[in-house]
């Protein structure tokens, strides 16, 4: 059985429909990268399946839960699938720890020394350990994208959405934070993410999905749809980000 | 006829000026409460509640608060409930003072950037959730500096209610002028006490601007 069932989506802003019937079926621990052009739809896509944004028709499931737009169903799905953003958001009021601790509390009601260990336990495991009591000012782009990371572990989700999260880093930060991906991947975690890192895309994922136009242009593992684009989008795409 | 010292004349006044601080507080406390009330229904969901949270800011922010004082008090007195001057203008100060706090904070919880409440929703928190632990804390911040501001308006405002007959600083200035025809000394002194409790307010509020965007900017 799938673990994110995508039929039929479709989503609306207007007039302007962004997403054209979206049907994709994610297996547990799939690692699935999204790529197209800009304006294609991939971040919508992202933001329904964690329903930041409601859709218009079409079903999206997960682990067998059809999610529907209510508080109750929103806050199930959303214990199930979490989500990483390009801009970290991480809570500045808070340390790292603290950041990674506060919806286990609010959300699980897990006590304070529960919470606390798991977040130990979280920034451990995304390399940040040491910065427990750091502030976002004193974590650099790739840290705190980290702990955006741990964060989002720490409610143990099935799944993670990770929207072009190495977009708003430097360079020579970039490749922490797909260190910390790949890890991820490496141990089971089903993984939907838009990304520009076509070589990384390439290493870790098991499908690539090609947008375009608010469709699903082309969908495959990454030998196939890098080495034989079918279409002429998407060999367009390639020639363009790859030079 | 007795004669009035100076003295006597700012007894009077000091002991009225009691009245003026704690109605000051206490509409303050209610307005605060009311308003907070009001910034949650109109940062909320619920499209009622919201509109009514917006309507009855507009209606409070759009009317003379001398008008609301009197259609509280001869409202009130009109279905047959007799109440009290400090009651009515009590009430009539907490709701104009409600809606002006509400529409500050509100300014402050739509400065928090969408992305705090992305992230706490797709973290599984609700609305109250995210306003408790992630947004008011930051938007409090912001909004120390303009609510001491405001409060400056509400002592102030007190004075209005000299109108319907509460007894506070400028009603106190009206009854000794009245005894002692000597306006300009008894309004002179008004004034002055208004001043030394708004002083500290507005500078205060400067104050606490400066530290905070500093504090922001080396966090
Ligand atoms: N909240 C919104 N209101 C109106 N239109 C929106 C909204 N969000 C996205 N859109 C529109 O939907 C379309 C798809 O946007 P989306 O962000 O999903 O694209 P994308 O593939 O993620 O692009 P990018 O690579 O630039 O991030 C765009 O035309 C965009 O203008
Ligand atoms: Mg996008």
């Amino acid at each position: 059985m799938s673990l994110i069932e995508i039929t039929e989506v479709k989503k609306r802003f207007g007039d302007n429909e962004v997403l054209k019937g979206i049907n994709i079926d994610v297996a547990a621990a799939e690692v699935i990268a999204f790529i197209g052009k800009s304006g294609s739809g991939k971040s919508t896509l992202l933001r329904c399946i964690n329903g930041l944004e409601t859709i218009d028709e079409g079903s999206i499931t997960v682990a067998g839960a059809q999610l529907l737009p209510d508080e109750i169903h929103l806050k199930a799905l959303r214990l199930k699938v979490g989500m990483i953003f390009q801009q970290f958001n991480l809570f500045p009021h808070l340390t790292a720890g603290r950041n990674v601790m506060l919806s286990q509390m609010v959300v699980k009601k897990v006590t304070e020394k529960d919470a606390e260990a798991m977040a130990r336990n979280m920034l451990d495991r995304v390399g940040l350990g040491h910065k427990f009591d750091a502030y976002q000012e004193e974590l650099s782009g790739g840290q705190q994208q980290r702990v955006a990371i741990a964060r989002a572990l720490a409610m143990q989700p099935m799944a993670l959405l990770c929207d072009e999260i190495t977009s708003a880093l430097d360079p020579e930060l970039v490749n922490e934070v797909l260190a910390v991906v790949k890890e991820l991947a490496k141990e089971g975690m089903t993984l939907l993410m838009v990304t520009h890192e076509m070589r990384f895309a390439r290493e870790v994922c098991s499908r690539v999905v090609f947008m375009h136009q608010g469709r699903v242009h082309e969908i495959g593992p990454p030998e196939e749809v890098f080495a034989n684009p079918k279409t002429p989008e998407l060999n367009q795409f390639l020639g363009v980000t790859e030079h | 006829m007795t004669e009035f010292s100076t003295w006597d004349i700012l007894c009077n006044l000091l002991l009225a000026t009691r009245w003026t601080i704690l109605l000051s507080l206490a509409t303050f406390l209610f307005g605060g409460i009311v308003g907070l009330i009001l910034l949650f229904m109109r940062t909320g969901k619920r499209r009622a509640l919201r509109r009514f949270a917006w309507d009855y800011v507009e209606l409070f922010q759009g009317t003379p608060l001398l008008m609301q004082l009197f259609i509280v008090f001869f409202g009130l007195s009109l279905v047959g409930l007799n109440v009290p001057p400090w009651l009515a203008a009590g009430l009539a100060l907490t709701l104009w003072t409600s809606a002006f706090l509400s529409e500050i904070w509100r300014g402050c919880v739509e400065a928090i950037a969408k992305g705090q409440w992305e992230a706490s929703s797709s973290l599984g928190m609700g609305y109250f959730q995210q306003m408790r632990w992630v947004v008011l804390p930051q938007a409090f911040k912001i909004a120390i500096p303009p609510t001491v501001g405001f409060s400056v308006q509400i002592v102030k405002g007190t004075a209005v209610t000299s109108i319907i007959g509460f007894v506070e600083l400028s009603k106190a200035g009206t009854i000794v002028t009245n005894a002692t025809f000597q306006p300009f000394v008894v309004y002179g002194f008004v004034a002055l006490i208004y001043f030394a409790l708004c002083f500290p307010l507005s500078m205060s509020s400067q104050f606490l601007e400066r530290k905070l965007n500093v504090a922001h900017r080396n966090h």
